[in-house]
C-alpha cells in the first residue's frame, strides 16, 4: 500500500488556478520531495492534502479516500503537516506549542515520554521551554514546528521549506532530523525550492512548474538531470 | 473618608459586573478578532432567565447562577452557530451589522414578551453588615464574590488547561490549529459559550443589585462594557478585568464629588485619554505580538 496517491489534484483561487491537475504517488516509509519556483503550487499542494484547502480530484491516503475529512481529522489519520513559514504560536510558550501538537493523544504518559524525547532531540528547545515562542529564532522556530508536529506521532509528515530563511549550517541541521525521522519509519512529503538538498535526501522526486508536473524520477536521477540542473541547481 | 470607603465598595460592585460583561467581548475578539455586539443583549437575557427560573422554581442562589450561565452560553454559542459562522470569510463589515442584527433580534423579542420593566424578586434575604463604619449587605458580597471567583476561574482555564490554550493559539494563528488536530470551531462554540455564560452571570447579578429589569437594559450597559473591555486592551482577558474595574471605580466616584449628570462625561472622556496614550489599551499588544 502507498502512503499517498494523489490524482488528478486541482487547486484554485478564484479565477487563479494554482494547481493544474497534478498526480503523483508517495511510498510508504520514502521521502519524497516536489521540487518548483517560487509560485509552483507547492505550498498549495500541501495545503490540499492536509485539507487546508477545498481542492479537486482525488486524495488516496493509505488506502482509503481522504477528500471528504476535515484538516483536523487527517491529523487524526497520521498525516501530519508543518506549514510554510511554520505556524508557530508566538504567545504561547515553547512547551505549550508541544503540548498542542499531542491534541488528540490521550495516552498522556505517551505524551509525557515524547515530549521528553521531543526536548532531547532538540537542546535548544529545551534551554527556552518556558519562553515564549515568538522569542525563538528563526531556526528554533523551525525546529519547534518540527518537533510539534511529531508529538502527533504522525505516519506521514508534509514539510513545506524547512530550509527557508535559515543559515546552511541550521539547514544542515534540519535535514539531518528529517533523515532521522524518516529513518524511524515516517514517510516525509518535502517540498523545497533548495532542490539540491532537497534532491539528495530524497528517495524520490517531482518538479512542479507553474502548477503542472514536468518531470519526475528518483532523487538521484533528478539531481544528474540536465534539466533540472539548468533550472533548479543553477549548472 | 467613610464616604469614600463607601462609594469604594459600590465601585467594586459595578467594576466587577462590568469586568464579566468586558470578558466575554474580549474573549469572543480574541478567537474571531471581532466584535460581538449581541453580547449586550445576552447580559440582558441573563437577567430574564434568572427572572424565569426564580420565579418558576424556588432554587439555591448557585443552581440558578449555573442554570442562567448555561442557557446564556447555549444562546451565545447558538448565535454564533447561525449567525456569525457563515459570515466568517465575509467581509468585517458584515459580520458587524450581523452581530448587531442579532443584538437587535433578541432585544426587540424580549421587549415584545415583557414590554414592561420587570421587579427581578430577590433570591434570598438580604442582610446588612456594618464593618468598622462602613455598611455592607450580604448581596454585595455574594455579587463581588461571585465575580471574582468566576474571573480566576477563568484566568486558570485560560492559563492552564489545553482549551485555554488553544483559545490563545486562535487568537495568534487560527489558519495553523487545524494542522495540530485542533477542532477550529468546536474550540470558537465554546469560546462563545463561557463568554455569553460570563454575560449572562452579570446580567443576573445585575439585576439583584438593581431590582428592575427591562428589555432595553443592555444596551447601554453592553456598550460600557465594550469600552472598558477596549481600554484594557481588546483580546487581553485581564485588560478586561481591568478597564471593567477602572470604568466601575471613575463612574461611581464622579457621581460622588460632582453631579450625576457628570458621570458619562468624565469616564468616558477620561477612557478616550488613556486610549491617546496607549492605542492598544492598558494592557493590550499591537497585532501579532501579543504575548
Ligand atoms: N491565498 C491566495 N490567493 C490567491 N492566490 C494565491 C493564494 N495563495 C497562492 N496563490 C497563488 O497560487 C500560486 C501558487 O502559490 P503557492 O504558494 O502554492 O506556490 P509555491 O510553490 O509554494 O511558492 P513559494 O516557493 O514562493 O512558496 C501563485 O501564483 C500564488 O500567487
Ligand atoms: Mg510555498
Amino acid at each position: 500500500m502507498n502512503a499517498l496517491e494523489v490524482h488528478d489534484l486541482t487547486v484554485s483561487y478564484g479565477d487563479i488556478r494554482a494547481v493544474k491537475g497534478i498526480s503523483f504517488t508517495v511510498k510508504q516509509g520514502e521521502i519524497f520531495t516536489l521540487i518548483g519556483a517560487n509560485g509552483a503550487g507547492k505550498t498549495s499542494t500541501l495545503r490540499a492534502l492536509s485539507g487546508m484547502l477545498k481542492y479537486g480530484g482525488k486524495v488516496v491516503y493509505q488506502g482509503a479516500e481522504i477528500d471528504d475529512i476535515a484538516a483536523d481529522k487527517r491529523v487524526g489519520l497520521g498525516l501530519a503537516h508543518v506549514p510554510e513559514g511554520r505556524g508557530i504560536f508566538g504567545n504561547l510558550t515553547v512547551m505549550e506549542n508541544l503540548k498542542l501538537g499531542a491534541w488528540l493523544r490521550k495516552d498522556k504518559t505517551g505524551v509525557a515520554e515524547d515530549l521528553e524525547r521531543g526536548l532531547t532531540a532538540f537542546p535548544r528547545l529545551r534551554e527556552r521551554k518556558d519562553q515564549a515562542a515568538g522569542t525563538l529564532s528563526g531556526g528554533e522556530q523551525q525546529m519547534l514546528a518540527v518537533a510539534r508536529a511529531l508529538m502527533s506521532r504522525p505516519k506521514t509528515l508534509l514539510l513545506d521549506e524547512p530550509s527557508m530563511g535559515l543559515a546552511p549550517k541550521l539547514v544542515q541541521d534540519i535535514y539531518r532530523v528529517v533523515r532521522e525521522i524518516n529513518a524511524q519509519g515516517v514517510t516525509i512529503v518535502l517540498v523545497e525550492q533548495n532542490a539540491n538538498l532537497a534532491l539528495k535526501i530524497a528517495h524520490s522526486a517531482a518538479v512542479l512548474e507553474t502548477g503542472s508536473i514536468s518531470l519526475t524520477g528518483t532523487g538521484a536521477e533528478l539531481l544528474s538531470d540536465p534539466r533540472v540542473q539548468a533550472a533548479y541547481l543553477g549548472a | 473618608m467613610e464616604y469614600f470607603a463607601q462609594q469604594a465598595i459600590n465601585a467594586i460592585q459595578l467594576g466587577a459586573i462590568y469586568a464579566l460583561i468586558a470578558l466575554g467581548y474580549s474573549l469572543v475578539y480574541g478567537v474571531l478578532t471581532m466584535i460581538n455586539f449581541a453580547h449586550g443583549d445576552l447580559f440582558m437575557v441573563g437577567a430574564f432567565f434568572c427572572l424565569i427560573i426564580a420565579s418558576l422554581f424556588p432554587l439555591p442562589f448557585v443552581v440558578i447562577l449555573v442554570l442562567v450561565m448555561l442557557s446564556t452560553g447555549f444562546l451565545g454559542a447558538l448565535i454564533e452557530r447561525v449567525a456569525y459562522r457563515p459570515l466568517r470569510s465575509a467581509p468585517r463589515v458584515s459580520a458587524i451589522i450581523t452581530a448587531l442584527g442579532c443584538g437587535l433580534v433578541i432585544e426587540n423579542l424580549v421587549s415584545s414578551l415583557s414590554p414592561y420593566a420587570k421587579p427581578m424578586p430577590a433570591l434570598f434575604s438580604v442582610t446588612g453588615y456594618n464593618l468598622g463604619g462602613l455598611s455592607i449587605s450580604s448581596l454585595q458580597i455574594l455579587i463581588i464574590g461571585v465575580s471574582i471567583l468566576l474571573m480566576v476561574g477563568l484566568d486558570f482555564f485560560i492559563r492552564r488547561t489545553s482549551f485555554g490554550m488553544a483559545m490563545r493559539a486562535i487568537s495568534f494563528d487560527s489558519r495553523t490549529v487545524p494542522l495540530l488536530g485542533i477542532p477550529l470551531n468546536k474550540v470558537i462554540s465554546v469560546t462563545f459559550l463561557i463568554g455569553a455564560g460570563l454575560g449572562g452571570a452579570a446580567g443576573m447579578l445585575y439585576g439583584l443589585a438593581y431590582p428592575v429589569i427591562a428589555a432595553s437594559m443592555g444596551v447601554l450597559v453592553g456598550w460600557k462594557a465594550f469600552i472598558a473591555a477596549v481600554v484594557g486592551g481588546i483580546g487581553s482577558i485581564r485588560g478586561a478585568v481591568v478597564g471593567g474595574f477602572i470604568l466601575g471605580l471613575v463612574e461611581v466616584m464622579t457621581v460622588a464629588v460632582l453631579p450625576s449628570t457628570y458621570r458619562d462625561l468624565i469616564a468616558y472622556s477620561l477612557l478616550l485619554v488613556i486610549l491617546i496614550f496607549k492605542p492598544y489599551g492598558l494592557l493590550g499588544k499591537a497585532p501579532n505580538q501579543k504575548v
